[in-house]
């Protein structure tokens, strides 16, 4: 690795991904906006698409306010202790094939998706730190909420990823895009569900909003903070919005191939397109569902994510025994399986209902 | 001085720091972060010795989980922030203390390391997954009895807080 490579990707990523962040936010806003039958932000510039560049001026100029009671150095190191991870993230996604002019920073890292299943559980100190740092009661609830649904989730979110493990035969990022032949939505459908659920629940987004439901404590855990450290919760926030729906893509999608191969052959081009494909996926979903309660969450979590992740990686092992490589015919029992599964197991059981089910 | 030299005398700078800090600290939230500081410094120094499967599992197992549910601990108990008073075992536990770090110094300086045996694999987490699981010379049985008794502390776990029916 030449120091060129390594200086220029850096600057890419960090210059990138704020791009890209506001972007998607201004997106968000719109598309909601349409949802729910209302125009969103559409002053500033045409369609509104100075809007987050308005906030960004608004929020850097905003009071920095600490609170007196609280620990003001945990205070202060808190939002970077979010957002690092959340940069950390995009520095293994492939862009292109090998020997393309833009291939990533360290694409090839050998532990590419356990590499980012460890640094995406670090921002949970931070979400601590800024709960604690705060002294606020509201923004403790939110921590221990949030703590109880990052834990629960990050199990099934492992064991779909381990289907994909198993399947391609390396944790490489590249290794895992090139054995996409068919892409693994299509192979692995009960895998790609419980990502995906999984996921959006990691993300903190609706309908696993609970540690930011307004009408409860109202804001969450930064509560707290305002001007440039508040923005950088939020930059962190979308900046994991767009790394998971990123990873969705490169695990799930295909990465940077184009699809049956037609299309120009530009990576970069057919990943942007797919993570703009699974983020406005998210976005429907936001716009779509009302957010659970505290033993929906859980129980959802550990009776329906959990056994069928365990049952998924059952089914991907035995196939890849009896059939090494793993033809693709095997996409039609999968889905057979998948939808049965997903069918029969709601089924078993009710979360609750209306009434409280601890 | 190579990167790696550097890479190595940043680290443990940060981790012997941090360490140091773990035990003098009189808040004990503040001493909680800089435990997991010490554990993401052990686990920069497996990556820079090349075994990079050690030092991703390192962050997750340490600080993504042990480091969360220790601040969740602290986080549940009384008058944090009244730190932890001294009391009369610090004579006997610095002498221990002492004691433990002059032998481990002792027998680290007086061992003769069979170093460079055989060359170090690089990336060595295929190299590692396949030693465990070798049908003849692996370490499938201790991995299954480890699973077991994890099963095991769970079912206990279960039991314990379960609801008395």
């Amino acid at each position: 690795m030449d120091w060129l490579h390594w200086l220029f990707y850096v600057g890419v990523i960090l210059g990138a991904v704020p791009v890209m962040v506001m972007a998607f936010i201004w997106l968000e806003r719109r598309g909601l906006g349409r949802l729910q039958l209302r125009p969103g932000p559409n002053r500033a510039g045409p369609f509104g698409i100075l809007q987050p560049v308005a906030d960004a001026i608004k929020v850097l100029t905003k009071e920095d306010i600490v609170p007196v009671a609280g620990d003001h150095w945990v205070h202060f190191v808190a939002p970077l202790v979010v957002f690092a991870p959340a940069m950390l993230v995009f520095t293994v996604i492939p862009f292109q094939e090998d020997g393309g002019l833009v291939r990533g920073l360290v694409p090839d890292l050998n532990i590419g998706i356990l590499y980012i299943v460890a640094v995406s559980s670090i921002s949970t100190i931070g979400v601590f730190m800024a709960a604690w740092g705060s002294n606020n009661k509201y923004s403790l609830i939110s921590a221990f909420r949030s703590m109880a649904q990052v834990v629960s989730y990050e199990i099934p979110l492992a064991l779909a990823i381990l289907g994909v493990v198993l399947a391609a035969g390396t944790m490489s990022l590249t290794g895992i895009v090139q054995a996409q032949a068919v892409p693994f939505i299509v192979m692995q459908p009960l895998g790609f569900i419980i990502f995906f659920i999984a996921a959006t629940a990691e993300l903190n987004r609706t309908p696993f909003d609970l540690m930011e439901a307004e009408s409860e404590m109202v804001a969450g855990y930064h509560i707290e903070y305002s001007g440039m450290k508040f923005a950088l919760f939020y930059l962190a926030e979308y900046a994991y919005t767009v790394g998971i729906s990123a990873i969705a893509a490169t695990l799930f999608l295909g990465g940077w191939k184009a699809p049956w191969g037609v299309g120009p052959q530009v990576g970069v081009l057919w990943l942007v397109v797919k993570i703009l494909l699974v983020f406005m996926v998210i976005l429907w979903i936001r716009g779509t569902f009302p957010r659970v309660r505290v033993d929906q969450l859980m129980g959802f979590a550990w009776k329906f994510l959990f056994p069928l992740s365990l049952i998924n990686i059952f089914i991907i092992a035995a196939e890849s025994l009896a059939w090494p490589g793993l033809p693709w015919w095997l996409l039609f029992p999968n889905t057979a399986i998948a939808l049965v599964l997903v069918v029969v197991w709601s089924g078993l059981f009710r979360l609750g209902g209306g009434r409280v089910q601890v | 001085m190579d990167l790696q030299a550097v890479a190595f005398y940043v680290l443990a700078a940060m981790l012997v720091v941090s360490a140091l800090a773990v035990v003098l600290i009189p808040n004990v939230f503040r001493a909680g972060l800089f435990l997991v500081l010490a554990f993401f410094a052990v686990a920069g120094l497996f990556i820079t010795l090349g075994a990079d499967f050690l030092g991703a599992v390192q962050i997750l197992v340490y600080v993504g989980a042990i480091g969360v549910l220790l601040l969740l601990a602290i986080m549940l108990t009384r008058d944090v922030h009244h730190g932890s008073p001294g009391n009369r075992l610090w004579l006997p536990a610095s002498v221990l203390g002492a004691l433990l770090l002059g032998a481990v110094s002792w027998s680290l300086l007086n061992t003769t390391w069979a170093d460079k045996a055989a060359e170090m694999p690089v990336p060595a987490t295929a190299a590692l997954g396949a030693s465990v699981f070798d049908l003849q010379n692996g370490f499938i049985l201790p991995l299954e009895i480890g699973a077991l008794a994890l099963l095991a502390v769970v079912i206990g776990a279960i039991v314990l807080v379960g609801e008395k029916k």
